[in-house]
């Protein structure tokens, strides 16, 4: 009987610790998720047309890299806000490139997707701690500079309730405050438009998309490389919005996260954006475990944990939520696989 | 003759693409090589990718010591490789040998220095044992949710990899943290070493690897288990009318895939690292993926693609002494390699060759159990 109190008190304690705590972190959730949202985006809008795509993880780096890179070069000739600026449009440009090839392995070549995703990782891994080693580390200068956010003012920022929700969308730079616009607008694009209706027949069921006159092929190139151009917009995230700076193999398995929460999310905008939340919940909570530990046994507790199993969280958690999720969620019917025009075999 | 001449072609049949392919990877780093010289200090360099491939020639089949680091280089790529060669038959995508490989590594390493004072014939085989069920262990997690929940392996064994690189440097420094180091790392393995069998560095983890590519391919093409796994790869459905159990063998591919590449982290443990800190990269991972893969996922394709590219890896580091180019052009040789597979249409475009299409079949039994979303459990 004195586990089942103790057990309660413990549970009450970490909710009256959540609730405490969670106001303060909800600009960081926020930050945490962007990546993983718009890298899952991209998972949607590629499985959405039936293209499997686990190199999300090497389209961000990639593009990550070279928004670093443009951003680095150009920053003592342009000043910070225009070479950003600059870094980051090259960074959505290097993701729609890389979904051009990719357009073209999967679609055109119809090769195996899983595969054909394995290489841009290394590749990605390659090209980019090739060149890091090659421009970057030797010339031993300053970073690329780094996105000051947005901040509220302090009468908006203390209104009881909404004061905390505004701080978490508002209090952000320009990709993060641009998140939440561009989910609904892809949800919406997705179940409200022509082109979403298209997407989702190809991805359905081919075979009958192309008998009413579709181009499936033009169809799956457009989100293809449509959805490689949001991880390129992860990665430019990643380097000139959040940390400044580029190490290699820093997506550090992110884009596989965002698969997850695609998977989470079933195969929705919306749902895929409250799984990348998920997420970056998991790794704020573990982050701030080690500054502001609660009171009380529950502190205790917390505290024994060693900091190590907090930040492998997020890894574990993705592993639980597919194994849970993954068997009662269904994907596009056509999900991988590749379409052959009839007498074109 | 005719025979020969026959035999010679069928050999040409399967090996022209790959082969080619490497040729191409090469053609195509080259104009990497020369493009990127020009962001160098020595400046632009047209001649500068001979210099590179001659000195990671040197270095990886040069001398006596190039030869032996060659092998030494081989010897963990061929256990990966057929880790992932296995599983690519049972229509499984191993990508977690990475972390598989630590946690064998770090295992035999515990073991290992708790037995370094005891005779090499009780402590290396047990320390040897250790990596391997580890490993075992580590692949049977991704491979039982698959079979039991459909979470796809590709996935799992990507976060487990994250994972066991985190709870390994904690085990480290909270668990078994020897005394008397300015930081974190397990004692040294002492007797438990493998053996040197030749000059400064051959150990006999070498000869224990090859005689592994024979034990594989036995299991594979002459017992029962291995057949059930090459059906379950072709053909899920096909195995389950036959009244095999494609849960059970997904279980059990996964199992065996892990212990083949916890057994690469043990050689590589106590042949050549000799004892266990946080920071010990796993190139071992992504490596392996180009060995099945250039291996055809066939237990002797891949232990001569996992001495080529045990090659690049023990000639790279003279290359970027001796030239400056950077190791990571191996990363990019073998992405193209890959990328020249899985696009072959590219190689028989450029040297219009007509071979064999160099498919490992069962990939497309991976790619159907990521989208199908039924695990093997529920028949669809």
């Amino acid at each position: 009987m004195e586990v089942v109190g103790t057990l309660v008190r413990l549970i009450w304690e970490l909710g009256v610790y959540l609730v405490t705590v969670l106001p303060d972190l909800l600009p960081i959730i926020l930050a945490l998720a962007t990546p993983l949202a718009l890298g899952a985006l991209c998972g949607v809008l590629n499985e959405r047309s039936g293209v499997v795509n686990i190199g999300i993880e090497g389209i961000m780096l990639m593009a990550a890299f070279f928004g670093y890179l443009t951003g680095f070069a150009l920053h003592d000739a342009m000043g910070s806000g225009p070479s950003i600026a600059l870094g980051i449009l090259i960074a959505v440009l290097v993701g729609a490139l890389l979904g051009v090839l990719y357009a073209w392995l999967t679609v055109s070549v119809r090769a195996d997707q899983i595969i054909a995703g394995t290489m841009m990782n290394i590749a990605a891994f390659g090209v980019t701690g090739y060149l890091n080693r090659l421009v970057i580390t030797p010339s031993g200068r300053g970073g690329a500079g780094v996105i000051t956010p947005f901040h509220l003012p302090d009468q908006i920022a203390n209104l009881p309730l909404v004061g905390p929700i505004l701080v978490m969308f508002f209090d952000q730079g320009p990709i993060a405050m641009s998140l939440v616009f561009i989910v609904i607008a892809l949800q919406l694009a997705l179940f409200r438009t022509r082109w979403g209706l298209r997407t989702r027949a190809v991805g359905e069921h081919p075979k009958a998309a192309d008998t009413v006159g579709i181009d499936v092929y033009r169809q799956r190139y457009l989100n293809v490389i449509l959805g490689c151009a949001f991880a390129g917009l992860a990665g430019a995230f990643l380097t000139l919005e959040s940390t400044g700076s580029f190490q290699n193999g820093m997506t550090n398995g992110r884009g596989f996260i965002a698969l997850a929460a695609m998977i989470f999310g079933r195969w929705t905008p919306i749902g895929a954006f409250a799984g990348a939340l998920l997420f970056g919940t998991a790794t704020a909570l573990g982050v701030v475990v080690a500054v502001r530990v609660p009171e009380g046994d529950l502190g205790g507790i917390m505290r024994s944990i060693p900091s190590y199993w907090y930040a492998a969280l997020p890894y574990l958690m993705t592993i639980v939520i597919l194994a849970g999720v993954v068997g009662r969620s269904t994907p596009p019917a056509a999900d991988g696989v590749p379409y052959v025009k009839e007498g074109k075999g | 003759m005719i025979r020969l001449r026959s035999v010679a072609r069928e050999l040409w049949q399967v090996a022209s693409i790959p082969l080619l392919a490497i040729v191409l990877a090469f053609i195509v780093a080259a104009v990497v090589v020369v493009i990127s010289s020009t962001f160098t200090s020595t400046g632009f360099d047209v001649f500068l990718p001979f210099g590179a491939y001659a000195s990671l020639l040197a270095g990886a089949f040069g001398s006596g010591t190039a030869l032996s680091n060659t092998l030494v280089a081989a010897a963990p790529l061929i256990l990966g490789g057929l880790a992932v060669g296995l599983g690519f038959k049972a229509g499984l995508f191993n990508i977690g040998v990475a972390g598989q490989f630590l946690v064998g590594a770090f295992a035999s390493a515990v073991v290992g220095s708790s037995l370094a004072t005891s005779p090499t014939p009780v402590g290396m085989p047990l320390a040897v044992v250790a990596g391997a069920v580890a490993g075992a262990a580590f692949g049977f997690i991704p491979g039982f949710l698959k079979a039991r929940t459909g979470a796809h392996e590709v996935v799992t064994t990507i976060m487990l990899n994250n994972a066991a690189v985190l709870l390994l440097t904690w085990a480290v420094n909270d668990l078994v943290r020897a005394p008397g180091f300015s930081f974190p790392r397990t004692g040294d393995i002492g007797n438990s070493a493998l053996p040197i069998l030749l000059g400064r560095n051959v150990h006999l983890g070498i000869p224990l690897a090859v005689l592994t590519v024979f034990a594989v391919r036995w299991v594979l093409d002459r017992t029962t288990i291995g057949f059930e796994i090459r059906t379950v790869g072709q053909n899920p459905n096909a195995a389950r009318y036959a009244g095999m159990r494609p849960v059970f063998i997904t279980a059990l591919t996964m199992t065996l895939s892990g212990l083949l590449a916890g057994l690469a982290g043990a050689i590589q443990m106590l042949g050549v690292i000799g004892f266990y800190a946080p920071g010990i990269t796993a190139s071992v991972g992504f490596d392996s993926i180009a060995v099945a893969l250039l291996g055809r996922s066939d237990p002797i394709g891949i232990l001569f693609a996992a001495i080529l590219f045990g090659a690049f890896r023990a000639g790279a580091p003279l290359m970027q002494i001796e030239t400056s180019v950077p190791i990571e052009v191996i990363d990019i040789i073998q992405a193209l390699v890959i990328l020249f597979l899985a696009a072959d249409l590219i190689v028989r475009r450029v040297f219009r060759v007509r071979a064999a299409k160099p498919v490992i079949s069962e990939l497309a039994t991976v790619t159907q159990t990521w989208a199908g979303g039924t695990s093997p459990a529920e028949p669809s």
